[in-house]
């Protein structure tokens, strides 16, 4: 019986609001037929609509009647929201062990630790107090503070997006930074060779070109999927090997090297096709324009996964290939969009570092930007709005993380530490359920884990 | 054996599986256990064979109370359940499956394969029930392996067997000699408990039925003095109507029209061979058969799904092979899906997504790519006002409606558009008896409308009750149409492959 959808069983809530065996013992009447028949028809469809709300509410955590503001809160505290704020918060604790034990002034207590205890421990507390302290001083603590966080989360978002959106069409795009790549090259590319055009002109096709060069990426592997089964795990873990040599060669020749220069580093891009600072009061404070491209774009994929045709062929197939393929729907078609859009996102995520922040293209410009994109979409739950929150607080963390790198001496590693502790404990929501003892009755998270498998 | 249940009680979360059950099995009887889908029958089955644990009640078997932890106990105690489905291995021979778990091995774990083997042969030949001991399972057809799973019970001296839904998959003959089987096995003092939603088979092999309606027994019944409508109205909890109202059809032009059409699996076999059909506009054309036979690539095929190694397929006169599934829908076919968890509806998609879940990106629900919430789900609430789909809201996600409502909610977005041909394979499969009679009705209906309907089903009684001609599919092969009435004794001989000339005599049905 498990093999079909829904629960197992049709349940009886008005029964099982009844006191159990309230009459003494159950209705009992061998060899009788006549008089069992009792349940009116009208009663049968009170009791089918109770029973399916009962299980919506149990799937959804919030009923139907409920209102706008039961909801806000039913939204906010959802055993998913939950389960991802808490692997954010085990992510910390586990975090703070590894800064006490990383700390000289802590280890030196642990040679005493059974004499005196208290000095392990509070040389612990120190350590992880002012690194933490530094961490949020960091990211929050200032216009300047902010300024780094939103440069930071400019591509995060980007490339967020860019794994989320295949991840709506259950796939599995690992290959953001193949992706990221690609964008940023061309983008470089067009904005160091146009010289001479005005900047209203040239960073638009900067970007434009950077965006479709990211899309042709993320294209690729979408064909394979879609023609030949490829499975887009292993073609996009491929694609970034060859993007990432690729542009490492490229970028010594002298299509891209500076001519005055033997190492290999691009020319700059024209002042032209660079985005403008934001805070042009505070020439020094780098967040830029490409922020307001990314939170456009975000839009866009908000409205195309959650209001368009296209995105409603992108979830079902994402939730259930073979009632789509019943349904006239091509999952082939949507698999390409779907690697297509997500490769446009990196594409412009890497064309926001190289016309925003960078100027130049250098080997290894990504920096792993793209494989962020994963930690930012699962934190995300593959949802738009909470990829775009996710970007920021995955940038929040590496802003933060270099000041605590120079305030405490806590390695800046620790920052990447925490975001690998974080897709551990989603990617095993059984685990912080576990330990928090929350019980498991969310769960449609179909879309967001069944890339994994394939 | 004598098996007593005493209040077995079973909770899921806003659920009563079973309430306070009582339930006695004497030696040699075959109990049968009637009830709708989603009854309970399935859960308390789970718990005498040690899979749940009741939240309260006891288990007494020959005056013994019963601790079960999981299957083992319930193995060792003597319970035996052979499963809807099937639990073997299908590369393993017949012997390795049946002594699976309790292998005898020589020196060194060395598998005993000639003493299993005889034993094997030895237990067929006792129980009545002849297999080939080194047959591999994957090349038995399916009433042999049901034979297997029986035989893997009786390896381990059940003495109480569970047949969760036996005939579901067998001819009428097979289920015959099943029948037979179990008579032998309870003359020696066993016992079975037989678990169906077929009225007919209760009546033909149950000494006593208790019937099962949301998770209570609401009554045990004498099959010899209860009539089938009397246990209809006993299990739904009202009174049913067995038989659907049909006026004669009013057959006009063709619609639908097979020629030589030949369908293969992915290693070039064919599994749909030389079929021609044709279904005319208002009638009702039902292809019976043994599921396997290779109905579900013939539904494929027809409706887009499936290339087609030859032959043509025409709807209205429009060419199927070429065009694409989209196209074949949206042209005038409505098709009902067998199964409709896995191709009839996305469960987490709302029920008023669902309904526009073919026609997402055509107008008024969609308008320049912008999908357009306001006329869906004005829609949906027509729907399922029309459709009777018993639902809290249109925004409820599909998956949490019970079965029944599930198979409406895939109805009314088929049906409720107009079209050439409806093709309803399995329509009423896993459905309870109340949405059963409303979904035959429209089915019905839209005859009478002027739609040709492909109905393919297992049920022989549903196909008997609706089809204005059936056609029998065997091995790929389809014999017929053959004029309604037939008699139900030949439709089952032609399931099982028997010649259809053979069958009818000199009296065929005729074909028009």
């Amino acid at each position: 019986m498990s093999d079909q959808q829904g629960p197992p069983e049709e349940p009886t809530p008005e029964e099982a609001g009844s006191p159990p065996g309230a009459s003494g013992s159950p209705p009992q009447q061998p060899e009788a037929v006549e008089g069992a028949v009792v349940v009116s028809e009208q009663e049968r469809a009170r009791a089918e609509i109770e029973a399916a709300k009962q299980r919506d509410a149990d799937a959804t955590g919030v009923s139907l009647e409920a209102t706008f503001s039961q909801r806000l809160v039913a939204a906010l505290t959802g055993t998913s929201v939950v389960v991802t704020v808490l692997a954010f918060v085990s992510a910390l604790v586990i975090g703070a062990f590894i800064i006490a034990l990383s700390e000289d002034a802590v280890r030196e207590t642990l040679s005493y630790f059974f004499a005196r205890p208290t000095d392990a421990v509070r040389a612990s507390l120190d350590a992880v107090g002012s690194a933490y302290l530094a961490l949020l001083q960091g990211s929050l603590g200032g216009v300047p503070q902010l300024s780094e966080t939103l440069v930071s989360s400019t591509p995060l978002i980007l490339t967020g997006l860019a794994v989320a959106v295949p991840l709506r069409a259950g796939l599995f795009n690992i290959g953001a930074e193949g992706q990221f790549v690609a964008g940023g090259m061309v983008a470089g590319l067009v904005g160091f060779t146009l010289t001479g055009v005005p900047m209203l002109v040239h960073l638009p096709l900067a970007l434009l070109a950077g965006i479709a060069a990211g899309a042709a990426y993320g294209w690729v592997p979408g064909v394979l999927k879609a023609r030949t089964g490829a499975h887009e795990v292993i073609s996009t873990i491929m694609l970034n090997n060859i993007g990432l040599l690729v542009s490492g060669y490229l970028i010594s020749t002298t299509l891209f090297r500076r001519p005055d220069r033997a190492d290999p580093i691009s020319r700059s891009v024209e002042e032209s096709a660079r985005f403008p600072r934001l805070l042009w009061w505070e020439p020094s404070l780098r967040v830029n324009a490409s922020l307001l491209v990314a939170l456009a774009l975000a839009v866009a994929i908000f409205w195309m996964v959650e209001r368009s045709t296209r995105g409603f062929e992108l979830n079902a197939v994402g939730l259930n290939p073979r009632a789509a393929t019943a349904a006239g729907m091509s999952p082939g078609n949507t698999v390409i969009l779907a690697m297509t859009t997500g490769g446009a996102m990196a594409g412009a995520a890497g064309a926001a570092v190289i016309l925003g922040l960078q100027y130049r293209l250098t080997i290894g410009f990504s920096a792993g930007l793209g494989f962020d994109g994963i930690t930012v979409a699962l934190l995300g739950r593959g949802r738009i709005g909470g990829t775009v929150a996710a970007g920021i607080l995955i940038g929040a963390l590496k802003a933060g993380g270099r000041n605590m790198q120079a305030q405490t001496g806590t390695s800046l590693e620790l920052a990447l530490v925490i975001q690998a502790l974080i897709i551990v404990f989603i990617a095993a929501p059984g685990l912080v359920r576990a330990i928090f003892r929350i019980k498991a009755d969310d769960l449609p998270t179909a879309q967001v884990s069944k890339g994994w498998g394939g | 054996m004598r098996l007593e249940l005493q209040g077995i009680t079973k909770r899921f979360p806003g659920v009563v599986a079973n309430d306070h059950v009582d339930l006695v099995v004497e030696p040699g009887e075959v109990h049968g256990l009637l009830g709708e889908n989603g009854a309970g029958k399935s859960t308390l089955m789970n718990i005498l064979y040690g899979l749940y644990g009741a939240d309260e009640g006891e288990i007494i078997v020959d005056g013994q109370r019963l601790e079960l932890e999981d299957p083992g106990d319930a193995i060792d105690a003597g319970i035996g359940m052979v499963h809807q489905h099937f639990m073997l291995v299908p590369v393993f021979t017949v012997a390795e499956n049946i002594v699976l778990g309790v292998e005898h091995t020589a020196r060194l774990g060395k598998l005993d394969r000639g003493r299993a083997s005889a034993e094997v042969a030895e237990l067929a030949e006792r129980s009545g029930l002849p297999v080939d001991p080194d047959a591999l399972v994957e090349d038995l057809p399916v009433g042999i392996q049901q034979r297997v799973e029986i035989l893997k019970a009786l390896y381990r001296d059940a003495r109480l067997l569970i047949l969760d839904e036996p005939t579901a998959v067998l001819t009428p003959q097979e289920a015959d000699d099943l029948f037979e089987a179990i008579r032998a096995f309870t003359a020696e003092g066993r016992s079975v408990i037989f678990i169906s939603h077929k009225l007919r088979e209760h009546r033909a092999i149950a000494d006593r039925i208790s019937v099962l309606r949301r998770g209570r027994i609401v009554g045990t019944a004498d099959p010899r003095t209860t009539s089938e409508q009397e246990l209809a109205n006993l299990m739904v909890g009202r009174p049913v109507e067995l038989s659907v109202q049909r006026p004669p059809a009013a057959p006009g032009p063709a619609v639908l029209q097979i020629e030589g059409l030949r369908v293969e699996d992915a290693v070039g076999t064919a599994v749909v061979d030389e079929v021609d059909l044709t279904i005319n506009a208002g009638e009702i054309v039902a292809v019976a058969g043994v599921e396997g036979n290779g109905q579900s690539p013939l539904v494929r095929a027809v409706t887009g799904l499936q290339e087609i190694s030859a032959g043509t397929v025409t709807i209205a006169g429009r060419p199927v092979v070429g065009a694409t599934r989209k196209q074949v829908l949206r042209d005038g076919t409505g098709h009902v899906p067998e199964d409709r968890g896995s191709d009839g509806l996305v469960a987490d998609f709302s029920v008023a997504e669902n309904l526009v879940l073919n026609l997402w990106d055509a107008a008024p629900f969609a308008r320049r790519g912008t999908l357009q919430f306001g006329a869906i789900n004005a829609h949906a609430r027509t729907l399922v006002e029309a459709y009777d789909i018993r639902t809290p809201s249109v925004e409820t996600t599909a998956g949490s409606l019970s079965g029944g409502n599930q198979q409406k909610l895939v109805v009314a977005r088929e049906f409720d558009r107009p079209i050439d041909l409806l093709v309803a394979s399995q329509p009423t499969r896993g459905v309870d008896v109340g949405s059963i009679e409303y979904i035959h009705t429209q089915l019905v209906a839209k005859r009478d409308e002027g739609t040709a309907v492909l109905l393919v089903s297992s049920e022989l009684d549903e196909v008997l009750a609706l089809a204005d001609r059936v056609a029998v599919m065997f091995h790929g092969r389809l014999v017929g149409p053959f004029d309604t009435p037939i008699a139900k004794e030949d439709v089952g001989r032609m399931m099982a492959g028997a010649d259809p000339d053979e069958v009818l005599g000199s009296s065929p049905g005729g074909q028009p």
